[in-house]
């Protein structure tokens, strides 16, 4: 006998990567009315931070596009960015939701005409770097961000800086009145789409990660690889700004490890493979990929082929035990034994990739008690979609996503109809 | 040799889950090559733990138990603290080193494994481990100008010892033992029956 009552028929989807965009948007066209809830100032999630994405190396902005125009074309979807759901309670048919809305300082009258942000000079760390490089504080968030507004941030709020950005607004969009706010809604159905983030590779200390400055991850190398990115797409490592000629790769840093997440993160062999390209193609430079076993995905074996027949990278099987710095060039030693052949190894590097494994953004997060989890935290039982139910490429986030807004039509409609026969 | 041990001795790794301690973790290894790339002992050493694991898995039961690298061992637990698996590798080691040695097919003349030898049989005698007698023993494993030699060259060490109340004298003509020694020795004889049941091992 199902008891639920269903109090609200919309749905609910948080997060506003590529997997809570398809979600959202395969339901809202279905006529369902759907909210979606993104916490940055920008749609598009941790895709818009690759450089250029498996498997056929083509830039993330391009699938974005599409999904925008079909946003633009919608009336069932509402789009709330800067606007961070803090908690979920209640059940399946009546949830209800916090939302905390940051303020952006910038409303909708915002032509992006850029005029605030040459009036103010003071810089904050630039998020989509993951602070690598530097943003005036009065920013658009990424060259094809939606909605296409400004931010002005809140360090400015208050100063002379700020004052300055909102004189130059001729159009008055710049408003610093705004407040932190928190709402709260009501929603029938909720899809996770919250995503992953990189694990801190700093609790890996074997590897240095935060004490040798040419030790990055590899979230980072998007960045450095990315011609909009801190080094305009040239591969200079951080300590001496030179540009690195011989790149290693970890893989498994931080997966496959019960000291530190007990699952495969799955994506993070492709991506390197992946970022060998970007080093091959960007110089003479070569790349070493060391490695427990390559898992790339089913169909992605031959990419993995390709990057085989590349002279300029060769494979270790083996994890590295340990790296150390050599003070006087910022090089590194990875030091281990290969499995082939049980061979020891202290081999030079001048600068060190960590394929950083993905663990679910929802961890911490106080879910609702029939939301279900792994032991990794990813969620289970239909309503994850994307990286937050899994650690999912774009391609198998955006179907898990469309499955995800399948759930939640058929469990509204489910519920509302045990409601009408009662 | 008894008919259920031949059975045991083609298949080596389970042979060594069913009689070394933790031995039911060997499987668990994934060659992954952390412990042996974290060891202090580096290339010091024939066989690291990884290539122990992956020799038992290949049954070479002879190279396994007659190696010297269990005995090497320092427990430093670096490997431990390190492998992805969490097995537990120190302990492996150390099981291996007392499953060869009960077999009688450790390594002769293998230095750690004498002092450990020295050592246990110094502390059964009384309950307590006698250092004099002890030192004395290790000095003069090799004969006696050696011995000599040896605790000419510790003579300071051995006085500051001594004066700091580490090391008696009067330990020489005896030393003195634990409250209830019999029932001590009970109380190994009766581990022995059990480690003996355990490890199939009926003499
Ligand atoms: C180094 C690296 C390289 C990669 N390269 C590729 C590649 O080449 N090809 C490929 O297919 N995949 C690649 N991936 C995987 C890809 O990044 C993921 O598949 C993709 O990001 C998953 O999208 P998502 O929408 O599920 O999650 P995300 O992109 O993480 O989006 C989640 C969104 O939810 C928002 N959010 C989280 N919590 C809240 C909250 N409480 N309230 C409101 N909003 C919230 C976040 O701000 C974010 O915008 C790579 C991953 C890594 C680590
Ligand atoms: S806030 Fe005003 S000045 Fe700044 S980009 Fe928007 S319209 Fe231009
Ligand atoms: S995908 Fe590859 S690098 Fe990532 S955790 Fe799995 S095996 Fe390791
Ligand atoms: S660290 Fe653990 S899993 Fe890796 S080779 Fe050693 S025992 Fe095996
Ligand atoms: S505990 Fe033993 S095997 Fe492990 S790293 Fe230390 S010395 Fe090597």
């Amino acid at each position: 006998m199902e008891k639920d009552i269903a109090t609200n028929q919309t749905i609910l989807v948080i997060g506003g990567g590529i997997a809570g965009i398809s979600a959202a948007l395969e339901a809202a066209e279905c006529g369902r009315q759907v909210i979606l809830a993104e916490r940055n100032a920008l749609l598009g999630g941790r895709t818009l931070q690759l450089y250029r994405y498996f498997p056929k190396m083509c830039h993330p902005t391009c699938g974005l596009e599409i999904n925008l125009r079909r946003i633009k074309a919608n009336r069932n979807l509402r789009v709330l960015t800067m606007t961070e759901v803090v908690g979920v309670s209640g059940r399946r048919g009546s949830y209800r939701v916090k939302m905390k809305i940051h303020p952006r300082h910038v409303n909708e009258k915002c032509t992006a005409c850029g005029d605030c942000a040459s009036a103010v000079s003071s810089e904050i760390p630039n998020r989509l770097d993951y602070g690598l490089g530097k943003t005036r504080a009065a920013y658009l968030p990424h060259a094809m961000a939606y909605p296409m507004r400004y931010v002005i941030d809140p360090s400015i709020v208050g100063t002379e800086e700020g004052k300055r950005a909102r004189q130059a607004c001729r159009v008055g969009a710049v408003d610093l009145e705004m407040k932190e706010e928190t709402i709260e809604i009501e929603a029938g159905s909720v899809i996770w789409a919250t995503g992953w983030k990189p694990y801190d590779a700093s609790k890996i200390q074997p590897y240095g990660y935060g004490r040798f400055p040419n030790v990055i991850t590899s979230v980072e190398f998007e960045r450095l690889a990315d011609p909009g990115g801190p080094s305009g797409g040239r591969l200079l490592r951080p300590s001496d700004g030179k540009e690195a000629k011989n790149v290693a790769f970890i893989q498994c840093a931080g997966s496959r490890d019960e000291n530190h997440l007990r699952h495969c993160s799955r994506i993070c062999c492709m991506a390197s493979l992946k970022q060998t390209r970007y080093v091959s193609e960007a110089s003479d430079a070569k790349s070493t990929v060391y490695y427990i076993d390559i898992r790339a995905i089913d169909r992605f074996e031959d990419f993995y082929r390709k990057v085989q027949e590349d002279p300029s990278v060769s494979f270790v099987k083996s994890k590295v035990a340990s790296i150390s710095l050599d003070e006087a060039s910022g090089d590194l030693f990875l030091n281990g034994v290969d499995t082939e052949g049980y061979h020891r190894y202290a081999n030079r590097h001048d600068l060190v990739v960590l394929a950083i494994g993905m663990e679910p953004e929802s961890l911490g997060m106080a879910l609702p008690e029939d939301v279900v989890t792994d032991s990794s935290g990813f969620i289970e039982g239909g309503f994850g979609a994307g990286a937050a139910s899994s650690p999912l490429d774009v391609n198998r986030s955006v179907q898990s996503a469309t499955s995800a807004a399948l759930f939640a039509i058929s469990d509204i409609h489910r519920i509302s109809a045990t409601e009408e026969a009662s | 040799m008894s008919e259920s041990f031949e059975r045991y001795r083609s298949n080596f790794l389970r042979e060594v889950e069913e009689k070394v301690e933790e031995g039911e973790w060997v499987k668990m290894c994934m060659q992954c090559g952390v412990c042996a790339g974290s060891c202090p002992f580096g290339p010091h050493w024939e066989h690291s733990p990884q290539k122990i694991f992956m020799m038992i898995r290949a049954g070479k039961r002879e190279e396994v138990l007659s190696s010297d690298s269990m005995w090497m061992c320092t427990s430093c637990y670096n490997c431990i603290v390190r492998c992805p698996r969490k097995l537990p590798i120190t302990h492996i080691m150390h099981g291996l080193a007392n499953y060869s040695h009960r077999l009688g097919m450790a390594p002769k003349g293998q230095p750690t494994r004498q002092f450990a030898k020295l050592f246990w049989d110094n502390l059964v005698k009384k309950g307590r481990v006698n250092e004099l007698k002890l030192t004395m023993k290790h000095y003069f494993r090799n004969g006696f100008s050696a011995g000599i030699r040896e605790a000419m060259a510790m003579k300071e060490i051995g006085q500051g010892m001594m004066k700091a109340g580490r090391i008696n004298p009067m330990e020489f003509f005896g030393g003195h033992a634990v409250k209830d020694l019999s029932g001590f020795h009970a109380m190994l004889a009766k581990a022995r029956e059990i480690e003996d049941r355990k490890k199939g091992f009926s003499d």
